[in-house]
């Protein structure tokens, strides 16, 4: 362990771990990347709760991960019937949840930890939008963030296939069949995607290689991507202001704080301890989440010849269910079943260009003007009722409504496809109308520094 | 840049491009038979093969399923009130002469059917693939509307078809539900039905 003389910037202090550390920093970048990425990474010292979500958003990661792995020492991806009449892959599932010695805790963790991973994400990116985290020069961790807001959709919807219930078999159908709605290669695509002429043992035996392997491989590149792009530019924060503008005698930004352990332990450990007693009630008491987070119909095996009476989504992707059943009209002679497959997808790739929508002089809400907050209030309003509308049937009206015979405004007003057509209109108008209502709303002045008590 | 152009040797400059362009041609026809792996596998174009279903116990207004090719097939066996609603209903479809919609040309006609008791059709929905209910009361009993005259209703966004599986107008459906090749041992008096072939001598379709 004779210390490195020829390193110098890796002197050690002379001690035993001293020197085991300067060998190591002279082989492989140790210090330096905790360094850049914790003890003096500086992060804005104005955050407040809706910073919490990231962090969160890597435990349940870890979870999945961890718990994933443990399920697929147990679970068999086989469409195939036992002797019992039950295909072998909804067998394992509920040996897993039996038989394996605490399997239901896993295998629960694994179910809820999906649900979850949603929420948080869910939350994150309206912090996003709250405080402007998109605007330059963040476009591209704003842009790796809806990526993995994709492959974590793609993960999701193949994970639900897996258990092979009523529910995952009639689900994937239906959104398999989307890919048939493309002109003219649509069929051939949508049986090169399922293996098979419907959804099959081939679909299960894939979906399972892309939900254990795949996926969660492009998952955690691009969370990298997205955590060294952060690290790249810097937090933004609640006030929307660069701290890197006022800078000590040493380079340190005034106003920031070094992430570990001030961040670290002082702030997202007890957020996160918090979000796992959640995590746990939900796993110990309310494991299905009153039939949200594991629709009942999905304790049913999966029927090729019966589709269960009321199919739904699981909630996180009932927003984008309701923009794909919003379009009932053959606009420029192309299909209904086209312009729904469009208007979901558009629904999520038009956050990408976020960045570019909004032209307000302030990043954050704090400071942004009155048509913005009420705007983004009903874009609440709008996401929040197309989750729910999502949810339900075609043929559903609020408050138990049932529609009259002839004129009735009612009839209108209160049914449900009339408003999922109507909030899928105003999502995708506030995209749309950005660049012009973000310019001419009236802005309070921005500070200088972040204000903080 | 100008100087770096000078400096460029030129000669590995084109032998470089080449080695690129073949680098990426030999990459496109590796990724094909990982691509081609995809395809239905031998064993699952052979479970397409033709199945006998005995229609002899089918009681009028009574209706079996069948599993060919994975997919639901439905045997309805109508009464002459059931048949007589398909002229009914003639008005209100969206394809009733079913010039858009996919069946074998021998069952192109007003009941859909070669024997025209006997409905045989793919229960699929050719929106997105459910399978819709049936909903063989007529009238507001089974929670429809109170002209209903009888017919199936698909769960997942609510097409809804008449006795011989043509979509009403207004529906997400873009066609009428399928009808697969089929043949009976006896049109006259069937006891079994074949799905899946055309005709007797055929191999199946």
């Amino acid at each position: 362990m004779a210390a490195n003389s020829s390193f110098p910037k890796y002197q050690s202090d002379g001690t035993l771990l001293g020197n085991a550390l300067e060998w190591f920093d002279a082989r492989f970048p140790l210090t330096s990347l905790w360094k850049a990425h914790l003890s003096e990474y500086y992060a804005p010292k104005n955050f407040n709760f809706w910073y919490f979500f990231g962090s969160m958003a890597i435990v349940v990661l870890i979870i999945q991960f961890v718990t994933g792995i443990f399920l697929v020492m147990h679970y068999q991806p086989n469409a195939n019937l036992t002797p019992s009449g039950l295909p072998i892959a909804f067998e394992s599932v509920e040996y897993i949840m039996r038989e394996v010695p605490g399997g239901w805790f896993i295998r629960y963790m694994h179910s809820t930890g999906a649900s979850f991973f949603f929420i948080v994400v869910y939350l994150h990116m309206f912090r996003g939008m709250l405080y402007g985290s998109y605007r330059k020069p963040r476009e591209l961790i704003w842009i790796f963030g809806v990526l993995i807001f994709l492959c974590l959709m793609a993960i999701a919807f193949m994970g639900y296939l897996l258990p092979w219930g009523q529910m995952s078999y009639w689900g994937a159908q239906v959104i398999l069949s989307f890919f048939s709605a493309i002109p003219v290669v649509g069929e051939d695509i949508s049986t090169l995607i399922r293996g098979d002429y419907v959804v099959a043992g081939a679909t299960l035996n894939r979906f399972f290689a892309l939900h254990v392997c795949a996926v969660p491989l492009a998952l955690l590149g691009l969370v990298v991507a997205h955590i060294l792009a952060l690290h790249e530019v810097g937090s933004n924060n609640p006030d929307g202001v660069e701290i890197k503008k006022f800078k000590d005698e040493k380079g340190i930004p005034l106003d920031g704080v070094p992430f570990h352990p001030q961040y670290t332990i002082g702030h997202d450990l007890p957020a996160n301890v918090i979000m796992l007693i959640f995590f746990f009630a939900v796993i110990f008491f309310w494991p299905e989440g009153g039939g949200y987070f594991l629709e009942y119909n999905n304790f049913l095996p999966a029927d090729p010849m019966t589709t269960p009476a009321h199919l739904a989504p699981v909630w996180y992707f009932t927003a984008f269910y309701s923009m794909l059943r919003a379009m009932t009209w053959n606009f420029f002679w192309i299909d209904a079943k086209i312009w729904g497959v469009i208007s979901m997808f558009a629904g999520v790739l038009i956050l990408a260009f976020l960045p570019w929508l909004d032209r307000s002089p302030a990043k954050s809400i704090r400071y942004r003007g009155p048509i913005f907050k009420v705007l983004l209030a009903f874009f609440v309003v709008s996401f929040a009722m197309l989750c729910y509308l999502g949810t339900k049937g075609t043929e559903y009206h609020f408050f138990g409504y049932t529609p009259t015979e002839g004129f009735n405004p009612l009839n209108i007003l209160l049914s449900g496809s009339f408003h999922t057509k109507f909030w899928t209109f105003y999502y995708f108008l506030f995209f749309l109308t950005m660049p012009y209502w973000s310019k001419i709303d009236k802005c309070k002045p921005v500070p200088e520094r972040v204000t903080f008590k | 840049m100008s100087d770096q152009k000078k400096d460029c040797d030129c000669d590995r400059r084109g032998l470089l491009l080449a080695t690129t362009v073949a680098g990426g041609a030999a990459v496109a026809a590796a990724a094909v038979p990982f691509v081609a792996s995809l395809a239905p596998s031998e064993r699952a174009k052979a479970i397409g093969a033709p199945v006998v279903a005995d229609i002899s116990k089918l009681a009028p207004g009574e209706k079996m399923v069948v599993k060919w090719r994975g997919k639901p097939v439905w045997i309805l066996r109508r009464t002459p009130e059931m048949l007589a609603s398909l002229e009914t209903v003639k008005e209100k479809l969206s394809d009733p002469d079913s010039e858009k919609s996919s069946q074998p040309d021998y069952t192109k006609n007003p009941t859909r059917a070669v024997n025209k008791e006997y409905l045989v059709a793919v229960g699929i929905c050719t929106h997105l693939g459910c399978s819709p209910s049936d909903k063989f009361k007529t009238g507001s009993d089974e929670g429809m509307a109170t002209d209903w005259a009888g017919g199936f209703l698909c769960p997942c966004h609510g097409s809804i078809f008449d006795l011989a599986g043509r979509v009403f107008k207004g529906q997400p459906a873009p066609t009428n539900l399928e009808i697969p090749p089929h043949v009976y041992d006896d049109p006259a008096n069937p006891a079994m039905v074949t799905i899946g072939i055309d005709s007797t001598d055929s191999k199946g379709a």
